[in-house]
């Protein structure tokens, strides 16, 4: 609730409205480029989007500086980030809602199983059926290394399944697994930015200034891991975004993530700049935290993935 | 910020008032009704004989496709958040928006949404021709190229609601006047918190579900596509996840009008405020547990169905709920029936008999009989046109004096609302028999049989479209040679912070919150 009398509302500005312009743009050119049109449409997007977000951060942190953020200022910011991760979270329950329903309910009646055994084992016989005249001879299995095109249709198939899956190789090649190091990379980053947190509430800027330096290199290290984990996908296991629904799931859940963490590693590394330029106090820190919440977003998002991506698989 | 609107276009280009970003949404949103309109009377002009008279069936397609588009994304969201932006800084005592800057982002997307949309029908292969719940594989691998255009422009809406939702949220959670508690804040800005909640919650799952559609079309993933190991049914569990809350994202906002309106001519406290906010939660839970209630005919286990189907019929309780509140807000108040109790009254007549005609097709297996028919159509007209826009309409001859500090003309504005009312009902009235005979939505022509009725749905919906052209022109009348009105209280029993504000309401409201006591 409202306590103070005055809450800063700024003056007319021309950001909002630029920064439409470049969605806009954005949006035709992304169409146009897809289409195998001119990407110069959505670069141009790209380059206003780039410069109308510098413009207008350092507005904000400016007038931030200038003393015109009240506290009730603040926490709206606090609300709109907030809501901004769950929004966010709501954009991976659709991937995941999409895996669960594949792996659960589709993948059985393709293969003319019942896709909850728990009371009762007999399939319906819609999906009998859809085994036996649409797919027939494939056979429920996870991941799917074997499409239900590829059963059916030999080589013939348009949609073939990966030579190699991501799921864990066995205990004497754990070392190897490069998913594992990843969980072990990103887990530790949230424990660092936690740590720098704390520098700079007890006052320390040095233990604040460290330990998000660590946390941003420790996000560049995943995102190196991650890269190399698609080559090798690519180049050795025979895993495109083209092989079947294991692919797809794949590399659209992982692919998403890691696009959240380059933009969290980016929000992070704007705080580790303005943390060396002196910004930030012990009670003034909006522009920190708000980069670490998300921060633990993605790295809870990971632990989603390293589960039923990964393991459970 | 103690001086009054900026000079010339700029004003509207870069403000950051509430006011005005409502303005803009309200006008943006009729601009985009009567675009939607005009492809509706496309579809009723083809339909008013059988046969084919003036479009090809694959414009046709397109009609429907974007005049449901255009209604629910252009015409009736951007409406109800344009009234959230004049309405609900003013009846929580807020100086404005919490985040002024991104409120103007949210509104000016907007445009640049809609004019990649349409400019799809002007594109090689047409625009999109797959209905507005763009079914996959329709979508994917049997759509247009446009299909890119309008994937990316459901992108930037979808970030726009986004956006503005977050908004609502942070000013109502942050904003509010010293005293305004969460059980004192008016209805209207209860049903739009909720609302709000919905949209962040839903709108990334559209923008999740359209993401898979451009992965499916253009780089070889097999989301919707069972030689993958994928299935399109995928697709419309997502869609209506996303899809279920929309219905509600667009009607309780309505309800949140009707609740201001009926107490104001009733001259009486709203009766059971609790018990409807309490109700408007009630809904807006169960909305994201009932999704595949429209999806029974699509081979779903029995258990799945039974579910889907008990779960939708509880919806029917906290809606009950809150007609019996509105009824028994009337019983026994002074009544007058003023152009905006006109439209209300009829929300709550016509809204309950499109809840009712849900509640038939809840039932699984009466679903098998009315699905993908005119009923359906009749349906979702009765609860989209005369529950949300009806009660649209209510609002802005509500606010509109407040707003500019004029008064409509009555007669006017009764003439209007009959000419709407009787209008609505010949349109959307037969649809229901069409339905049940039989006649499937979304085709370009039709049997003998169907002809009459056809004919006279056409005939009202040229009466209803005309009925619009009669707001417009009573709008623009007002604004231009309407009676001025100074009392704050443009209405007699009307109760609220934004009536204690001089009339019209001032650039900037409660720079200084007020306290409620």
């Amino acid at each position: 609730m409202s306590t103070e009398s005055s809450y800063y509302v700024p003056e007319q500005s021309k950001l909002p409205i630029i920064t439409a312009a470049g969605m806009g743009l954005i949006a035709y050119g992304a169409a146009t480029w897809v289409l195998g049109g001119t990407n110069m449409i959505f670069l141009v997007g790209m380059l206003i989007m780039a410069a109308v977000m510098y413009k207008w951060w350092s507005t904000v942190i400016d007038e931030n500086m200038r003393g015109l953020a009240s506290h009730q200022l603040k926490h709206s910011y606090v609300l709109g980030m907030l809501w901004f991760i769950f929004s966010e979270v709501m954009f991976f329950a659709a991937f995941f809602g999409a895996l669960f329903y594949v792996r659960v309910i589709v993948n059985s009646w393709l293969g003319g199983e019942a896709a909850f055994g728990m009371f009762d084992n007999t399939p319906t016989d819609a999906a009998v059926a859809n085994n036996a005249l649409l797919w027939p001879g494939y056979e429920t299995q996870w991941p799917v290394m074997v499409t239900p095109d590829q059963a059916a249709n030999g080589a013939a198939a348009q949609f073939s399944g990966p030579e190699q899956s991501m799921s864990f190789p066995g205990w004497d090649r754990l070392l190897q697994w490069l998913p594992l190091w990843n969980t072990l990379v990103l887990l530790t980053s949230s424990f660092t930015v936690h740590i720098a947190h704390t520098g700079l509430k007890n006052h320390d800027r040095k233990k604040f200034v460290t330990w998000l330096g660590i946390t941003v290199a420790l996000g560049v290290i995943f995102l190196i891991l991650q890269a190399e984990e698609y080559i090798e996908a690519y180049q050795h296991m025979g895993l495109t975004l083209e092989s079947g629904i294991y692919g797809t799931t794949f590399f659209m859940l992982t692919g998403f993530h890691g696009a959240h963490v380059t933009l969290g590693t980016v929000m992070l590394l704007i705080a580790f700049l303005r943390s060396l330029k002196g910004h930030f106090t012990h009670d003034d820190q909006f522009g920190f935290e708000a980069a670490a919440w998300y921060w633990h977003f993605v790295d809870v998002v990971w632990v989603g993935l390293f589960i039923f991506v990964y393991v459970l698989a | 910020m103690a001086h009054g609107p900026a000079k010339g276009i700029g004003r509207w280009l870069f403000t950051t008032n509430h006011k005005d970003i409502g303005t803009l949404y309200l006008w943006f949103s009729f601009a985009m009704f009567l675009l939607g309109g005009f492809f509706a009377m496309v579809i009723r002009a083809e339909l008013f004989q059988p046969g084919m008279q003036l479009v090809k069936p694959e414009f046709f397609n397109q009609m429907t496709t974007m005049h449901g588009l255009v209604m629910v994304f252009g015409a009736i969201m951007p409406a109800f958040v344009g009234l959230a932006n004049w309405m609900i800084p003013m009846m929580i005592g807020a100086p404005d928006m919490a985040l002024p800057r991104m409120n103007n982002l949210s509104f000016w997307i907007l445009p640049f949404a809609f004019a990649i949309l349409t400019s799809t029908l002007f594109m090689d292969g047409g625009g999109p021709n797959f209905g507005w719940t763009f079914y996959a594989p329709l979508s994917t691998t049997y759509a247009p190229d446009s299909v890119n255009y309008f994937i990316f422009a459901m992108h930037i809406m979808g970030a726009s609601s986004i956006m503005g939702s977050i908004n609502i949220i942070a000013t109502v959670m942050n904003m509010r006047a010293p005293g305004m508690t969460y059980m004192k804040m008016p209805l209207f800005v209860w049903t739009w918190v909720i609302t709000a909640f919905l949209l962040v919650a839903v709108m990334p799952v559209l923008a999740g579900a359209v993401t898979m559609m451009l992965m499916d079309i253009n780089f070889g993933t097999s989301f919707f596509n069972a030689a993958g190991g994928g299935d399109p049914v995928l697709f419309q569990h997502v869609f209506w996840f996303f899809g279920h809350p929309e219905v509600y994202i667009i009607i309780l906002p309505a309800f949140g009008v009707v609740s201001q309106i009926i107490p104001t001519f009733s001259r009486k406290p709203l009766f059971g405020y609790s018990s409807m906010v309490y109700a408007t939660a009630a809904i807006a839970f169960l909305s994201f547990i009932v999704w595949a209630h429209h999806m029974f005919t699509v081979g779903m286990p029995i258990a799945g169905e039974l579910y889907f189907m008990y779960a939708t019929m509880l919806i029917a309780v906290p809606t009950g709920v809150k007609v019996f509140n509105w009824i028994t807000t009337m019983y026994k108040g002074s009544l007058t029936f003023e152009t905006p109790m006109l439209f209300s009254i009829a929300f709550v007549i016509l809204f309950t008999f499109g809840g009712f005609t849900g509640l038939m097709l809840s039932i699984a297996a009466a679903d098998m009989q009315y699905h993908d028919t005119y009923f359906v159509v009749a349906h979702f007209h009765y609860v989209m046109v005369a529950g949300a826009v009806f009660s649209g309409t209510a609002a802005i001859y509500y606010w509109l004096p407040k707003w500019c500090g004029k008064m409509y003309n009555e007669t006017m504005g009764q003439v209007q609302f009959w000419v709407a009312f009787v209008g609505f009902n010949i349109a959307f009235m037969p649809q229901h028999f069409l339905g049940l005979a039989g006649m499937p939505r979304r085709y370009a022509d039709y049997g003998l049989q169907f002809a009459d009725w056809n004919m006279v749905s056409s005939v009202g919906a040229f009466i209803y479209g005309g009925a619009q052209l009669m707001l417009l022109f009573n709008v623009v009348m007002t604004i231009r040679n309407g009676k001025p009105v100074s009392d704050p209280k443009v209405w007699e029993g009307a109760e609220g912070l934004e009536w204690t504000v001089p009339t019209p309401a001032p650039y900037h409201t409660f720079a200084t919150p007020p306290t409620v006591k």
